[in-house]
């Protein structure tokens, strides 16, 4: 029969997933062109979030640009700032006090924790697991605290500065009071770890968490949905990887154990006893194996910088008042640090011409900052290097082939953020 | 990591003919490449084994239009007093550049864990193209594509040259220096048309803080120093 042999003619299908789709992690508009149920081709539309950042740093003066750093990748707020104030401070010479050096590794360590549990939280959500979502929101409360703390913001801090940072470890913690949901002796049991200084809670908060993780482990990694979402899904081999300017788990997870932090140690990384996790196959399994290990390293660092930290108070902030402010003490009783402070304040310092490039190993890979000045108080051209952006514009050659579920799951394996892809 | 002077003098020695300059400054290489020679440069580099530059980090485009202009002269007060009179560089001109462009390269390499930074000058008056170096490493792909969208540069042999980060429908390249940071359209809804509408811009622009330039003599000193060898931060 004729009927039989000619098949119907099917044309391969194109729909919108987003830019207002749940699981599209911000604002982001990809157009699948897809074969039945297999992804033909995937173009993401990127921009929505598009906020020229790296223009509107040349419009001001150097520090005022540090709080738009926070809103690059708004899930790692200090490490965005650390790359730029470390560009800032190379092309003026200038090197930190031990202290600050010392914190900002903290604080990094912390934001990376911070980063990998939301992504880990939106991971599973993505994927059907509500608990796990729940449990990483309660171990970022804790951490979004000590920015708080420290800071006194709990997202966008602002607390990395130039030749230090902005001021010391606070010596109590805030605490909850008695409300209608929680009586005193309620707020008396949450209140126990916040008794001491900061470096206390975060002490503490290190004592718990390992176990904490084994949690979320329990739950996830030998679960027979989650390996069937994961497993094998979204593979990129290392050479393709390398090729793609991928870094950081995406990297590592294709098993290339490349990590600044040891490979072109920064700050006071090198005094630091830490491994480098890597996955083998390089799929999304293999991704979060590399990120869920990668919070108990960071954990490891966190200890190791609470027990310096104890032990060696000193200054934050370098004493060079034509870049850091002075003391306000000092401005009641000098004249000359009241024009310093007043200089600083309405012109900014000025930064020697030259260009440099900088770049830390962030929870997402490898943030860069390009800075070129032509010796004013303002940047002549910034361009941030963001981790995700890579690894976005790679999403086509990782989704093609795969199912449409796969997308989901591929697509929340690469931690994207829109803020710092979009900037 | 190797050590950046020899990787000078290499690079010095392997592309006398294909580049214009190499300097080390902060312990950055950067490397002036002629703009017809770039893919040549590229491929060597990637494959060379001891360049082994097997990873792109970065490609973006810069506007030179107001290099080393400043808002407020600083320099002529002695005799004259400072003066409140603020030119805004929006205005000026700046005649020394002759190449008003450049797109610059960040290479990383895994094997030998070093940076080169390669840079191509571009100038409207010949031809705002340069080779896109997407058949070498397929990362620059959204990179290139953000520098055509932000500055108009066009990448010779870029298989899919669309803009990136800008609205569907914007014209212009706003990262050039003479694209306003206010921008040139505003969008609204228009109850009356039932859409969104764009319309020039109501605002003025404005500067807060003026560009300053100033030569603080101790950070002269450093920058001495930092190209005699010495390193910082």
């Amino acid at each position: 029969m004729a009927e039989a042999t000619s098949m119907p003619e099917i044309k391969n299908y194109v729909f919108n997933f987003g830019p207002q789709h749940p699981a599209a992690h911000g604002v982001l508009r990809l157009i699948l062109e897809v074969d039945g149920e297999t992804i033909v081709r995937a173009d993401p539309h990127v921009g929505l979030l598009h906020r020229a950042t790296e223009k509107l740093a040349e419009s001001k003066p150097f520090n005022h640009t540090i709080g738009y750093m926070d809103r690059l990748d708004y899930v790692s707020m200090m490490c965005n700032e650390h790359g730029y104030v470390l560009a800032i401070e190379k092309l003026l010479g200038i090197t930190p006090p031990i202290r600050a050096q010392y914190i900002r590794v903290m604080f990094d360590e912390i934001t990376r924790i911070l980063n990998h549990l939301l992504w880990l939280a939106a991971h599973s959500l993505d994927n059907g697991g509500m608990a796990v979502f729940l449990y990483c929101f309660r171990e970022r409360e804790d951490l979004l605290d000590c920015y708080e703390a420290v800071s006194g913001a709990r997202m966008h801090a602002t607390y990395y500065r130039p030749g230090g940072v902005y001021r010391d470890l606070p010596d109590s913690m805030p605490t909850y009071k008695p409300s209608k949901w929680h009586n005193k002796k309620a707020t008396a049991e949450r209140n126990e770890a916040r008794e001491g200084t900061l470096l206390d809670f975060i002490w503490d908060f290190t004592n718990r968490f390992p176990a904490r993780v084994d949690e979320y482990e329990d739950l996830l990694t030998n679960n027979r949905i989650w390996k069937q979402r994961t497993v094998d899904i979204g593979v990129i081999s290392p050479e393709r990887a390398i090729a793609m300017g991928f870094t950081g788990p995406m990297l590592r997870g294709s098993g290339v154990a490349w990590d600044l932090r040891k490979m072109q140690p920064y700050e006071v990384y090198d005094r630091m006893d830490f491994d480098i996790p890597v996955g083998k196959t390089g799929d999304c399994y293999d991704r979060y194996l590399v990120r869920v290990n990668e919070m108990r390293q960071s954990n490891r660092i966190i200890r190791q910088c609470v027990e310096w930290l104890r032990q060696n108070p000193g200054p934050v902030m370098i004493d060079d008042y034509k870049v850091a402010p002075p003391p306000r003490e000092e401005m009641k009783i000098s004249m000359e640090a009241m024009i310093h402070h007043f200089k600083n304040m309405t012109e900014g310092y000025s930064v020697p011409e030259g260009e440099v490039y900088t770049a830390i190993e962030h929870p997402k890979g490898e943030f860069g900052v390009y800075l070129v000045s032509d010796g004013a108080n303002k940047p002549y051209r910034m361009k941030v290097r963001a981790a995700g952006f890579p690894h976005l514009a790679g999403l086509n050659e990782l989704i093609s082939g795969y199912m449409i579920a796969d997308v989901v799951s591929t697509l929340s394996s690469l931690d994207i953020v829109f803020g710092e892809i979009d900037r | 990591m190797a050590d950046v002077n020899t990787l000078l003098a290499h690079v010095k020695e392997r592309f006398a003919e294909c580049i214009i300059d190499a300097t080390v400054l902060l312990d950055e290489l950067t490397v002036l490449v002629k703009r017809e020679r770039l893919l040549d440069v590229c491929r060597e580099l990637r494959d060379d084994p001891f360049f082994a530059f097997n990873q792109l980090m970065d490609v973006c485009g810069i506007d030179y239009l107001h290099y080393g202009l400043d808002d407020w002269q600083t320099e002529s007060t002695t005799e004259s007093g400072f003066s409140r009179g603020v030119t805004s560089v929006l205005l000026q001109e700046n005649p020394a550049k002759p190449e008003r462009f450049a797109v610059v390269y960040h290479l990383l390499s895994l094997t030998h864990n070093h940076r080169i930074r390669l840079r191509v000058g571009l100038s409207e008056e010949k031809e705002l193209m340069v080779d896109s170096v997407m058949p070498i490493w397929p990362a620059a792909n959204w990179y290139e594509r953000e520098a055509f969208d932000l500055f108009g540069i066009l990448f010779r042999g870029h298989p899919d040259l669309r803009r990136l980060l800008t609205d569907y429908g914007f014209s212009g390249h706003p990262f050039r220096k003479d694209f306003p940071l206010i921008g040139k359209v505003e969008a609204r809804f228009d109850a009356a048309l039932g859409r969104v509408i764009y319309e020039p811009v109501s605002i003025a622009p404005r500067t807060l803080e003026p560009k300053v330039i100033r030569h603080d003599n101790r950070q002269l000193d450093a920058a001495v120093d930092a190209k005699e060898g010495g390193s910082h931060g």
